[in-house]
């Protein structure tokens, strides 16, 4: 099955607030990457060069959720990488803390590519995630 | 929601629930209905239930929904039994604006306004991702945080005037560079002396119309045509970080229960966690003075180069948006100290206080109120009413009305350039969406922002400043 639509942003007057899409939870999360990065610069247009790893943890699902997406900041801000998308999320609800591991696909030669907007934060604001199939994460990010 | 018109320019909503005081708002009926058309209301009100909350949560005349705390929310705490939030001081902490003056007159700049303006983007980076002049070495990152603009003034950037009229002389000395994280430290180290995208910018503007001729003088304003140079930026992704790592530190002491908003976060203001978080807070307050500091020295160096002379560019003030602060104010007529937030607002101190330079200290401190892009700037003084009224502070700025899609949407990035053109205001930006985004259509009347602020009390008019050329992070 092929997902109509893998994000939608919504109207949020000062900042941004999406809805991101997927068969599972997963699929859902790394459709939230796509649509943190369509902030930044389009995700199409950036050549999958290079992989980074990324493995984050929390107490509930939002803060692995937040903490997630703030990688992609992260790695851009501090090593000048642009993601494209987001590949083999694998989310771990067992033990004391919630783990997801991926692989962020993307370059690290900015100067290659047009950026256009900046994310400050991830907020918990407004945060909603449904965790049945299909499943759907709504976000607001500060820019 | 119970909203009572108290007169023409102030709003209330009486306790109830968990209100532990009343929320008041500053607005005209015409900034209350976009206020009403957002969460705004509802986030003011869940501030007004924070343990130790003083007289009232307040909305100043340019707010909009934020998260937990209103933008443009002011509000005061206990220090035993109230509490501090990152969420009510904001993820741009010192998110700011600083005005420089000059003698030149708008006649002086037009002929070179073009070479000026991309200088002046040439020498200071700006856009997102745009790395600083040089790559810092984590002590000296430290000695920044600690020192702000005074590390600035020390290694070659501007003067000790400059630090003389800035908001806390431009380095909060409660700051602790040992509390900030190293995620905040790497993003802040390729960051250093950028502008950043976003609504942040840099404008040479002329001084378009004079309300108060004595209080103009005393800020450095002679004449209408007078040239001006407004600096608006902030701490860019170490203060983000900064926010973003103690709301997950408060979360994971004190949980989410009980919490309207995860964003509402907060701990008591002198527990170690709370200690912790004002501490860090303030080494991004100092780095974003240190950011303004050498933009300004950036800015002195082209208009030495391109109009001869920068001589006469004094600093009028350094203003902070976002930020908590320890302050003195009468409460129930007691002087007591309290821990102020302000989300999207200004100090806007009165007569007399010692917390403003001393040359400023009868009259009121300059209150820097920054228009949307192309639009109107205020120079406002701060009034002894406005302690009463909001524990002295009031608006910020325009405050946004459209969201960045709809703006998308509606307007065209080089098609905003050429309305501004046709104006005669040169715009030079990184990115024509960003411009877009930006339009002073997306924003709310600053006009009739400050006006309320003037006519409730909270800033008095002083001068308007209208833009000759924009450079857009």
């Amino acid at each position: 099955m092929e997902l109509d639509e893998k994000f939608r942003f919504l109207d949020h007057t000062a900042d941004a607030m999406f809805q991101a899409f997927g068969r599972t939870l997963e699929e859902a999360f790394a459709n939230a990457v796509l649509a943190t990065v369509s902030l930044m610069w389009d995700p199409g247009k950036v050549e999958k060069r290079a992989r980074r790893p990324v493995n984050v943890e929390g107490m509930d699902l939002e803060q692995i959720l937040v903490r997630f997406l703030g990688e992609v900041v992260y790695l851009w801000e501090t090593r000048g990488f642009l993601t494209a998308a987001a590949e083999d999320v694998c989310i771990d609800p067992s033990g004391d803390a919630f783990r997801l591991n991926a692989v962020f696909l993307g370059d690290d030669r900015p100067q290659r590519y047009e950026v256009f907007g900046d994310v400050k934060a991830v907020t918990y604001n407004e945060m909603k995630i449904e965790r049945g199939r299909p499943a759907s994460v709504q976000v607001v990010l500060d820019i | 929601m119970e909203l009572v018109r108290k007169s023409d320019f102030v709003w209330e909503i009486p306790p109830s629930g968990q209100m532990k005081v009343p929320a008041t708002i500053y607005a005209s009926s015409r900034l209350l209905e976009s206020v009403r058309n957002d969460k705004t209301l509802e986030q003011a009100r869940n501030v007004a239930c924070l343990p130790g909350i003083q007289r009232r949560s307040y909305v100043m005349p340019d707010a909009h929904q934020g998260y937990g705390f209103p933008i443009g929310g002011v509000a005061a705490f206990d220090m035993d039994e109230g509490v501090i939030s990152p969420g009510g001081v904001g993820y741009d902490i010192n998110c700011g604006v600083r005005l420089l003056r000059t003698d030149f007159s708008e006649k002086d700049i037009l002929p070179k306004r073009k070479e000026l303006l991309a200088e002046i983007f040439k020498e200071v980076p700006a856009g997102v991702g745009k790395g600083g002049v040089t790559r810092l070495s984590r002590s000296v990152l430290k000695d920044i945080l600690s020192k702000g603009a005074e590390w600035a003034v020390e290694s070659g950037y501007g003067t000790g005037d400059d630090l003389q009229m800035t908001e806390e002389y431009g380095r909060m000395r409660e700051a602790g560079p040992d509390e900030i994280s190293s995620r905040a430290l790497e993003r802040g180290i390729p960051q250093l002396g950028t502008l950043g995208a976003g609504n942040h910018f840099l404008e040479i503007q002329k001084v378009s119309e004079i309300f108060d001729p004595e209080l103009a003088r005393i800020f450095g304003v002679q004449a209408v045509g007078q040239v001006m140079v407004m600096i608006h930026c902030g701490s860019r992704g170490l203060g983000h970080q900064v926010a973003s790592d103690y709301i997950e530190l408060m979360t994971g002491k004190f949980g989410t229960r009980d919490l309207p908003d995860r964003e509402l976060i907060n701990a008591p203001v002198r527990s170690p966690i709370g200690r912790q978080y004002y501490a860090s807070m303030c080494a991004a307050v100092n780095y974003a003075f240190a950011n303004r500091q050498m933009i300004t020295h950036w800015v002195r160096e082209v208009f030495s180069r391109v109009m001869g002379s920068s001589k006469g560019m004094r600093q009028v003030y350094d203003v902070c948006h976002n930020v908590a602060k320890i302050e003195k104010h009468m409460i129930e007529g007691r002087q007591r100290e309290v821990c102020v937030h302000r989300k999207g607002a200004t100090r806007s101190f009165g007569p007399g206080r010692s917390e403003i330079p001393e040359v400023y200290r009868p009259h009121g401190q300059p209150v820097i109120i920054p228009g949307s892009m192309g639009t109107a700037s205020y120079l406002l003084a701060g009034t002894a009413e406005a302690e009463e009224l909001s524990f002295g502070s009031t608006a910020h700025g325009a405050g946004r009305r459209m969201s960045r899609h709809e703006a998308l949407r509606r307007f065209r990035g080089e098609q905003v350039r050429d309305e501004l053109q046709k104006k005669g205001i040169e715009l030079q930006s990184t990115s024509w969406r960003g411009v877009a985004e930006e339009a002073s259509g997306a924003y709310k009347d600053v006009d009739e922002v400050v006006r309320v602020s003037h006519e409730v009390g909270i800033g008095r008019l002083v001068a308007r400043l209208v833009p000759l050329a924009v450079m857009k992070g």
